[in-house]
């Protein structure tokens, strides 16, 4: 019973028939043009879902799949945007175990939910513009970014809004966000947030959270240190930081002194990436279809990119679709085991764990 | 049970003092010892931003903090609040008791929370423009101001008062309150009002004093507000970067400056009083102030304490200062969400 063997994707035959690269629509190509992804190109490699990982209690249902995150003991967090956006962990297995910061002040829109190697779990919040840090016991330890007054209503933008008011501070505020997307750390603890939305940049802060820097203009742009809404960030065993720059469908790499090292422009429009733990450790992209499904997208997006770090593209799984294995708009991504990953989907509502085989089909 | 305190004790050990503002470099640093106040929360209950913290006689403590959502849903086409501010009960400790004012219609986004000398425990809510007072049981006794029927964001000056504030209640972004020594009680009606109102011991409004402005009796947002043995009531003006000190009739004696703009005020009870003045850091930058002065009443500064921060004896716009005991502070911040129990080594 409800046993998937390997499998192709059939549907990629389709795709190439249809011409896909036409059929992108403009918010999906950004400012980087009509650059092909590699699929046509790209060695499959054969997946399995592992059906009914995720067991919710009776009356407990995740709203949108948002982010995914495993900590050393392989408990799965998911930050999801149900009738609240909350926060749940589940076992190794799958089993639930807690619900966490339940009804925290951070918690109005979940981005995502990533853990560091300490194993504390850090929550973006793109409602309340704030990125929450919590020890493994679930209390909070550390806040970035500040809420917007709720006695100040829902702003627009005013030049001069000191206090970031409005809800939409500049890209020029050390310690507030609008929308921020993703968080991350280097080898020395500081941290990395990508202020996605509204300020297209990626700020450094200090372990305890001091302002070190950023590194995007501010507005959305194509120019090698600008972004179009960096919407995902990860980084590898070096402190090399790696950003999803959904909008202009690349990844780019930077150092931890957010000096630009690399950029990878061959698999779509990145909205959510993460690096695999261990010696050899693996990037996984995600070029997930739009999450208003317009039908063009399935054919065109949907899949999942497994390559070296140095940007070459070892083979790509998955694809567009509501049945177990495939992919609704994947929003969260946990690939600690780079054979196992686990993935949060918004239009599907649903968080699966998916086999990957460690080599392509040839 | 105590464990968390222990544990933050060893940890944070004395805080080394960081930057120091330019114009605040000769006045002499107090080495002081903090740690993480509050203990034992159930999984469910988390501190938001720690707007008001104070101690009752017996020193147990309270906090009102901006958590969970506030919401505005749809009635008659009209915008109706809910939600977003509670108040959390602590022993002497820091140890969770639990919760009053549950769900209250007021509590919409918390300001401040002072304890009067009954015990009794008054929460001032800057959304709802409420002051509401407990007693000593969490049961409610008196009800200041009505929270507006439709809430109309952003609140904005004009709606009701446009600085001065009606006669009467009406407050429009209330701070903080005080009482002197004939029970009479003080609200600062002090963001989108510039006003102090005077009422008495029942409730019954006496009079107003104050307007917009830089002058001696206008404000530029009260953040805070207290009052010495001798009845004087010191109101923190804070754009104006200045305590002004008044009679209990509303006149104006004198005013103090050289802390920075001062959010959260406190006064030390007992025969030699001193005050607890913020030079807290604006929520968007942790680069700029972020001090705790300690003042004499007459406006000597005795020494100062603290930086901006999120470690642990650092400040995240403090907001609130209880100073029940001179040399043993709690120190509320907006912005790491907790209250610190601040140990003052007394120079």
């Amino acid at each position: 019973m409800g046993q998937h063997s390997w499998r192709y994707c059939a549907t990629f035959a389709t795709a190439l028939t249809l011409g896909w690269a036409g059929s992108l629509d403009a918010a999906q190509r950004g400012g980087g043009g009509g650059r092909a992804p590699a699929f046509e190109d790209t060695p499959e490699i054969l997946t399995e879902p592992v059906e009914g990982f995720i067991k919710l209690p009776e009356g407990l249902y995740f709203g949108e799949g948002i982010g995914v995150a495993e900590n050393s003991q392989g408990h799965v967090f998911v930050y999801t945007r149900s009738g609240d956006t909350r926060l749940f962990e589940f076992d190794e297995d799958g089993d639930y175990v807690r619900e966490i910061g339940a009804g925290l002040y951070g918690f109005e829109f979940a981005h995502k939910v990533r853990v560091d190697k300490e194993d504390n779990i850090w929550v973006v919040d793109e409602g309340a513009n704030q990125v929450v840090k919590f020890n493994p016991d679930g209390r909070v330890t550390m806040v970035l970014g500040y809420r917007p007054p709720a006695v100040d209503g829902a702003l627009a933008p005013e030049p001069g809004d000191h206090w970031g008011r409005s809800g939409r501070p500049g890209a020029n505020e050390p310690y507030l966000f609008a929308r921020p997307t993703d968080v991350t750390w280097d080898t020395e603890g500081n941290i990395f947030v990508s202020d996605g939305y509204f300020n297209h940049r990626v700020v450094k802060y200090s372990p305890d959270g001091r302002f070190m820097g950023q590194v995007g203009s501010g507005d959305a742009g194509d120019a090698p240190d600008q972004f179009s809404t960096p919407h995902t960030i990860a980084s590898d065993d070096s402190g090399r930081i790696y950003v999803g720059d959904r909008g202009n469908r690349r990844v780019k790499v930077y150092s931890s002194d957010l000096e630009l090292l690399d950029m990878y422009e061959q698999t779509g429009a990145p909205w959510e990436i993460c690096i695999s733990e261990g010696e050899h450790q693996y990037l996984f992209v995600s070029n997930s279809n739009s999450d208003s499904n317009p039908a063009a997208s399935w054919n065109t997006s949907g899949e999942v990119y497994k390559m070296e770090l140095d940007g070459t593209v070892i083979g790509r799984f998955g694809e567009a679709g509501k049945d177990p294995g495939d992919f609704q708009t994947i929003h969260g991504m946990s690939c600690r085991n780079p054979n196992e990953i686990i993935t949060a989907e918004i239009s599907a509502w649903r968080v699966q764990k998916i086999r990957v085989a460690s080599m392509p089909v040839f | 049970m105590k464990h968390s305190m222990q544990l933050l004790l060893v940890v944070a050990g004395f805080v080394a003092a960081g930057a120091i503002p330019a114009q605040a470099q000769r006045i002499p640093q107090i080495p002081y010892q903090a740690v993480d106040a509050l203990s034992d929360f159930p999984n469910d209950i988390h501190m938001g931003e720690a707007a008001g913290v104070a101690r009752n006689s017996d020193g147990e403590i309270f906090v009102y903090t901006r958590t969970g959502n506030p919401t505005i849903s749809l009635g008659t086409s009209r915008y109706v609040s809910h939600g977003g501010a509670r108040i959390f009960h602590f022993d002497e400790d820091g140890e969770y008791e639990g919760e009053i004012g549950q769900e209250t219609y007021g509590a919409l986004y918390a300001q401040q929370l002072r304890i009067s000398a009954d015990d009794h425990i008054w929460a001032i809510d800057q959304m709802s423009g409420q002051v509401v007072r407990y007693d000593p049981d969490g049961q409610i006794v008196m009800v200041m101001s009505r929270k507006p029927e439709t809430m109309r964001l952003p609140q904005t000056p004009g709606q009701p008062g446009s600085g001065e504030g009606r006669e009467g209640e009406s407050f429009s972004g209330p701070t903080d309150i005080t009482w002197d020594s004939q029970g009479n009680f003080y609200v600062a009606d002090g963001i989108r009002n510039a006003r102090i109102a005077k009422y008495s011991a029942d409730g019954t409004w006496v009079m107003n004093w104050g307007s917009r402005g830089t002058g001696a009796g206008e404000f530029d947002v009260i953040q805070g507000i207290a009052i010495d043995n001798q009845d004087n009531l010191y109101v923190a003006d804070y754009n104006n970067e200045r305590i002004q000190v008044f009679d209990t009739r509303g006149n104006f004696r004198r005013e103090m400056s050289g802390f920075g703009a001062p959010m959260a005020i406190c006064i030390t009870p007992g025969p030699n009083q001193v005050m607890y003045v913020s030079n807290s850091n604006p929520p968007d930058n942790l680069d700029v102030a972020g001090e705790i002065y300690k003042v004499e009443l007459d406006g000597t500064i005795v020494g100062q304490f603290g930086t901006a921060g999120k470690q642990i004896g650092q400040f995240g716009t403090v907001n609130a200062i209880d100073c029940q005991e001179e040399n043993d502070l709690l120190v509320g911040e907006l912005g790491n969400w907790r209250v610190q129990r601040v140990t003052l080594q007394p120079i």
